[in-house]
């Protein structure tokens, strides 16, 4: 699938391939209610990376059988796009994407009070439109901002970035090539308001030493990015009181 | 009473987000739903909203309105519902919530009814739409609907819009105070169902027109204060400006 290429000096001079330094992350944006029909969207850019999510619920279960007497079911689907990749993605459901969804959905339950809403569904929706490293952090950062957009009580917002090793240095929120030719790469999502991690993989090796380094990377880009979160929720209703 | 410690960390009617500290210690949360204790006493937002904080007999009591989310029923709330589908002895209505309302025949009839030599199409038929209240609802069932009370049941004429069901509070007002000054300054029959749903009979299209830009602009603002008056200047500005109504004459 990916061309036989050379690899690329991913470090020079302390800097990244694409100019960042190691623990920087690449510039974010967020747009919320991007979607008409849906109860919750969010829009989330990476750098290259860029995710659309969307919530609709609590509704009624179809099928009726699935539905749980004292919560509330998350049905979460993730899906790249034929397009997102620089080769065509077969639009068929690919293992890698029906094990994401399962791990992004579980990123995100223990956030949202599905105890609320007994006998309904929540159903969240994680389109890749671009894809450059980072996908399912940016999802689980989006699908948190689609559901806090359709009002669904939530005990905190869920932010992800991922963190990699290249060239034998750890780095911040990894991209594609950096994915493609470094060392490990380690996705974490949590709720830096209750301290709490929600999702952690990891791919490749590292020590503990520098798991633990990585670790603490990342729950510092977490920071960042719940904060921008916040700043975009806010945001949306600030500028409908000034009109 | 001991003197209580607290802190409240943001003003009367900011925007909170999930994820907001919003006070710590000895407080009421008026709204569990919105509002959660996290560990050692603070009080955390869960949903985007405005934090209407109160003193309440030397205690501050705290809650939130939200600004978005689905219409979930509550027994006596007034709601709009369509017919979307027909059983044998009970109609199902489209209600806005995670679950249908079942209205059943004989509440609906007033008299015991036999499916076997009646039928329910003949009174009420698929996308019609019924004023009803919930009159019992547990979330282990389905919302049962009544009509026995003043005001409910099919509605034969008029128009009918939806807004977003949080919002419907600020349609009403404090003491129904925007609902009857829409009432008097349009001259509309104005029902709101908690679900969101308006139905309006009003005596021209013009006017109607202008009551339904008048509501959506209550919805779209609803998080603003001063709402009642802005909404009065508007309506008068917008009959003045298609001659519904002379400058200077009431």
């Amino acid at each position: 699938m990916v061309s036989v290429k050379e690899k690329p000096p991913l470090i020079v001079d302390g800097k990244r391939i694409d100019g960042r330094r190691p623990d920087e992350l690449r510039p974010i944006r967020i747009e919320l209610g991007v979607l008409k029909n849906a109860d919750g969207s969010a829009l989330v850019e990476y750098g290259n990376t860029k995710v659309l999510a969307a919530v609709y619920g609590p509704r009624e279960v179809l099928p009726k059988h699935i539905a749980m007497t004292d919560r509330a079911v998350i049905r979460c689907r993730y899906r790249m796009l034929s397009f997102s990749a620089e080769e065509r993605k077969s639009p068929a459901p690919s293992r890698r994407e029906i094990e994401l969804s399962k791990v992004i959905r579980e990123a995100l339950e223990p956030a949202v009070m599905t105890e609320l809403y007994p006998r309904t569904t929540i159903d969240i929706f994680i389109e890749v439109l671009n894809a450059d490293g980072g996908t399912r952090t940016a999802g689980v950062t989006a699908a948190a901002l689609a559901l806090a957009d359709a009002g669904i009580p939530m005990r905190d917002l869920v932010a992800g970035v991922a963190v990699g090793k290249v060239d034998g240095v750890l780095v911040l929120d990894i991209n594609e090539i950096e994915d493609m030719y470094g060392e490990a790469d380690m996705p974490v999502a949590a709720m830096p308001g209750l301290n709490k991690i929600t999702l952690l993989q990891l791919n490749g090796v590292l020590t503990p030493e520098e798991f633990r380094q990585a670790l603490s990377m990342a729950l510092m880009g977490i920071r960042k990015i719940y904060e921008l979160q916040k700043e975009a929720l806010r945001k949306k209703y600030a500028s409908t009181t000034e009109e | 009473m001991a003197s209580s410690s607290h802190v409240v960390y943001v003003q009367n009617r900011s925007i909170i987000v999930p994820g907001d500290i919003v006070a710590y210690g000895d407080v009421e949360i008026a709204t569990p739903n919105y509002l959660q204790r996290i560990e050692d006493g603070r009080v955390m937002a869960t949903v985007t909203g405005l934090i209407d904080i109160q003193q309440v007999n030397d205690r501050i009591r705290l809650s939130v309105i939200p600004l978005k989310g689905r219409y979930i029923p509550k027994e006596g709330d007034i709601v709009i519902g369509i017919v979307t589908d027909i059983g044998i002895t009970a109609w199902f209505l489209d209600i806005r919530a995670p679950f249908p309302g079942v209205l059943n025949a004989t509440d609906y009839l007033g008299r015991p009814f036999n499916p076997a030599t009646d039928n329910l199409r003949k009174y009420l038929d698929v996308g019609d739409v019924v004023i009803a209240k919930v009159a019992q609802f547990d979330r282990t069932r389905d919302p049962i609907l009544t009509v026995q009370d003043k005001g409910l049941g099919k509605v034969v004429e008029g128009s009918l819009i939806e807004i977003e069901p949080c919002r419907v509070p600020r349609v009403i007002g404090k003491r129904r105070s925007m609902i009857n000054m829409l009432m008097e300054l349009t001259r509309c029959n104005i029902v709101v169902g908690n679900n969101g749903r308006i139905l309006l009979k009003c005596p021209n299209p013009e006017i109607e027109a202008v009551a339904i830009l008048a509501i959506k602009k209550i919805e779209a603002e609803a998080h603003t204060s001063g709402l009642t008056e802005r909404i009065r200047e508007f309506i008068i500005e917008e009959k003045i400006r298609r001659g519904l109504m002379n400058h200077g004459v009431s």
